[in-house]
């Protein structure tokens, strides 16, 4: 419930050592432990954070890191009000007998690594499987996407931490805006059967969907409104009102676009808390401004500040776009990308 | 080398290959902690050169080859040598032997149930199957293990082992190698051979759905099952009754596309193992694919004992293993008449309950 606390959402940087890389290298900086540990120093150290942000989702390595100073990256959050969470699936691999799609390996020894994280200060997981609506999706990928989600929900419960439920349905296809509505709705349902077959305790999970919207290579486009509608359709059919928080992933959107479409989702009350995890819909101007620069650390923190008091006036309904910047306005979609 | 083209038939010929009449599986893939009990059973010391020692025995005893279609290894030893410098893989291949892999990495508790687990593995699989395909071996083995009580075994503990069975067999598929499919049912407990054959049929049922849902080719696969048995802490009967229960079991359940069975003993004597199995193929009904054996216990037992880390020993220990496994491969062939000469232990029960593995 802290974390789906009114006007707050969650910061993901849980980017795995190698797309973290592929940030670094887009401002031109080496992937080195120093240059990842400088930049996540840079957002977890932005004051005033905690107003907007109740949650962090870091990488193992973050965890485990500190600032130049010595403080623990976990004392920093604490100090900010804001509950550290971890990632903890090992990435996606060919699922044999499909049509060319994914699932989500990190089961083995997850009991144990789950229950070192919590020692070491977190609070909550994270484990994101995907499915491809141009591959089908089949039977067999959206089972497997959601019997390992329930999977990793059960343990990460057993060992004090809140489990994130996220099976992100690709942006990628030409499919229209009702093909989404019904690939998520048959995606949760079985997503949440398996959740109650695992014994999951519902008040103790948060979701990370996919907003609703037509396929990145559709003809057209949808408002934020029609994306909104669709949405919330999709969740008041499938979600339990038992269930907390719904924190949005951004999945290729534009920082604007990400608290435009979060915005018109709470015009009026929801039964759960819907609100954003936003990985590049937060960071991506953060990294132009700040360039690798120690000069610029101070305005690329005022930046992220930008985007997370966006986010949070959105997820208060009250969020208006004016005064936002052409960076915020660029399209994120990369066609096939892979995290 | 890989031709992904052939895999289908690779994969179906190996399998049919394992299930040749008179021949069946040594399975001698126990993990170094659990082959540490084995060998401190005789008094011997768990390093590298006595496991190694104790598989030489095995693969090298004269005539025993030639009983069986494959030998299922543990990592270490699929890399291990002869102490004259001959790789084991090729020991095998040459006696017209399979080299196997157990490619599992135990059971963990499953959360929120009574003590019943699942089994872990499928992370990083597809590379360690590369792997192991390269240094010779052409099937795997996975073991999930379910139990009988009042409320167990429940539907999430067969789900979730389904489901990691048929992810494991679809993934060795992918890399060339036949999954061993092993949903183990333990014996203990104090139910009568009924529910064990209920059990048996729910599980396997359950493990065939997933295995369809997963696109595995079931001409490629094998299974390991339970015999059919009463628990451990009831009456025994006889084999005649075990054969029935058994093979009724198996037509209830398993696709005639596979093209054999392969029994554990879980804790059978060496000489009962071998009568159940004898029995099987004695009995004159409905039987697409081959019963035959997978036993690790059951044929190891006198050896060990005969052995007891002696090198003086070598000789008689291995004369113990090629009679069990002269006695398993006329029991494939339902012709055992029971009078293998039983060494020392032969008739002993293996069973350790609650057995940890």
């Amino acid at each position: 419930k802290t974390i789906a606390s009114s006007g707050r959402g969650i910061l993901a940087i849980d980017e795995s050592n190698a797309t973290c890389g592929k940030r670094l290298s887009s401002i031109g900086l080496d992937n080195t432990e120093p240059n990842r540990q400088a930049y996540r120093q840079l957002l977890l150290t932005t004051p005033g954070l905690g107003e907007y942000i109740s949650g962090a989702i870091l990488f193992e390595e973050t965890l485990y890191q500190s600032t130049t100073d010595g403080k623990k990256f976990v004392d920093v959050l604490h100090d900010q009000k804001i509950i550290p969470g971890i990632k903890v699936d090992k990435g996606l691999v060919p699922l044999p007998g499909s049509n060319n799609e994914s699932w989500c390996q990190g089961l083995d020894g997850l009991s144990s690594r789950s229950a070192e994280y919590y020692k070491q200060g977190a609070r909550f997981a994270k484990w994101r499987t995907v499915v491809s609506i141009p591959c089908g999706p089949s039977a067999l990928a959206v089972k497997e996407a959601a019997w390992g989600l329930a999977r990793y929900a059960a343990i990460s419960q057993d060992n004090g931490l809140v489990p994130i439920v996220e099976p992100e349905i690709l942006l990628d296809g030409d499919h229209p805006i009702e093909r989404t509505l019904e690939v998520a709705e048959k995606v949760w349902a079985e997503v949440f059967y398996y959740l109650a077959e695992n014994n999951v305790i519902f008040e103790g999970i948060l979701l990370k969907p996919s907003m609703v919207t037509p396929g990145a290579e559709h003809k057209e486009r949808a408002n934020p409104e029609t994306i909104a509608k669709y949405t919330l359709t999709m969740l008041k059919r499938r979600v339990p009102p038992a269930v907390p928080g719904i924190m949005f992933l951004s999945g290729g959107q534009s920082e604007m676009e990400a608290t435009l479409n979060l915005h018109a989702m709470n015009q009026s009350p929801n039964p759960w808390h819907v609100s954003f995890s936003y990985a590049r819909a937060l960071q991506n101007t953060v990294l132009k401004t700040w360039q690798g620069r120690p000069e610029n650390v101070e305005a690329a923190q005022k930046a992220l500040l930008v985007r997370a008091k966006a986010n949070s006036l959105a997820q208060l309904g009250k969020y208006s776009a004016e005064g936002e910047s052409e960076e915020a306005k660029k399209g994120m979609f990369v066609k096939g990308y892979t995290y | 080398s890989f031709n992904y083209l052939n895999i289908v038939d690779e994969l179906a010929k190996n399998a049919a290959y394992i299930g040749t009449p008179g021949k069946g599986i040594l399975a001698a893939d126990e993990s170094t902690g659990t082959i540490g009990k084995r060998l401190s059973s005789i008094n011997v010391e768990n390093i590298e050169e006595n496991r190694r020692a104790l598989r030489e025995l095995l693969f090298t005893a004269p005539g025993a080859l030639q009983c069986l279609s494959g030998v299922i290894l543990f990592e270490e030893t699929l890399y291990q040598k002869t102490a004259s410098g001959k790789p084991f893989v090729d020991v095998l291949k040459e006696g017209g032997v399979l080299p196997g892999i157990k490619v599992d990495k135990g059971t963990v508790e499953l959360n929120g149930t009574n003590g019943e687990t699942f089994t872990q593995g499928l992370d990083g699989l597809a590379q360690r199957c590369q792997k192991y395909y390269e240094a010779g071996a052409r099937f795997a083995k996975w073991r999930a293990v379910l139990k009988i009580s009042a409320n167990e075994p429940t539907e999430l503990a067969i789900q979730e082992n389904a489901n990691g069975l048929a992810m494991y067999a679809a993934i060795c598929q992918q890399c060339g190698l036949v999954p061993i499919v092993e949903p183990e049912i333990l014996v203990d407990g104090s139910h009568d051979i009924q529910k064990c054959a209920a059990v048996t049929e729910r599980v396997l049922a359950a493990c065939y759905k997933a295995l369809n849902d997963h696109h595995v080719m079931l001409e490629g696969t094998l299974l390991k099952p339970n015999m059919v048995t009463p628990g451990s802490d009831s009456p025994k009967v006889a084999p005649e009754i075990i054969a029935e229960y058994t093979v009724r079991a198996l037509q209830r359940t398993v696709p005639a596309a596979v093209p054999a069975i392969v029994f554990l003993s879980g804790g059978q004597s060496e000489e009962e193992a071998t009568l159940n199995l004898n029995a099987m193929n004695k009995l004159q009904t409905k039987k697409p694919w081959s019963l035959s054996f997978s036993f690790g216990r059951a044929l190891q037992q006198s050896t060990l004992k005969t052995w007891a880390g002696k090198e003086e020993n070598v000789k008689k220990a291995q004369d113990a293993l090629l009679v069990r496994c002269k006695a398993n491969s006329e029991a494939t062939l339902g012709t055992y008449k029971g009078d293998a000469e039983l060494c020392e232990g032969a008739a002993e029960s293996l069973h350790v309950k609650d057995y940890k593995y």
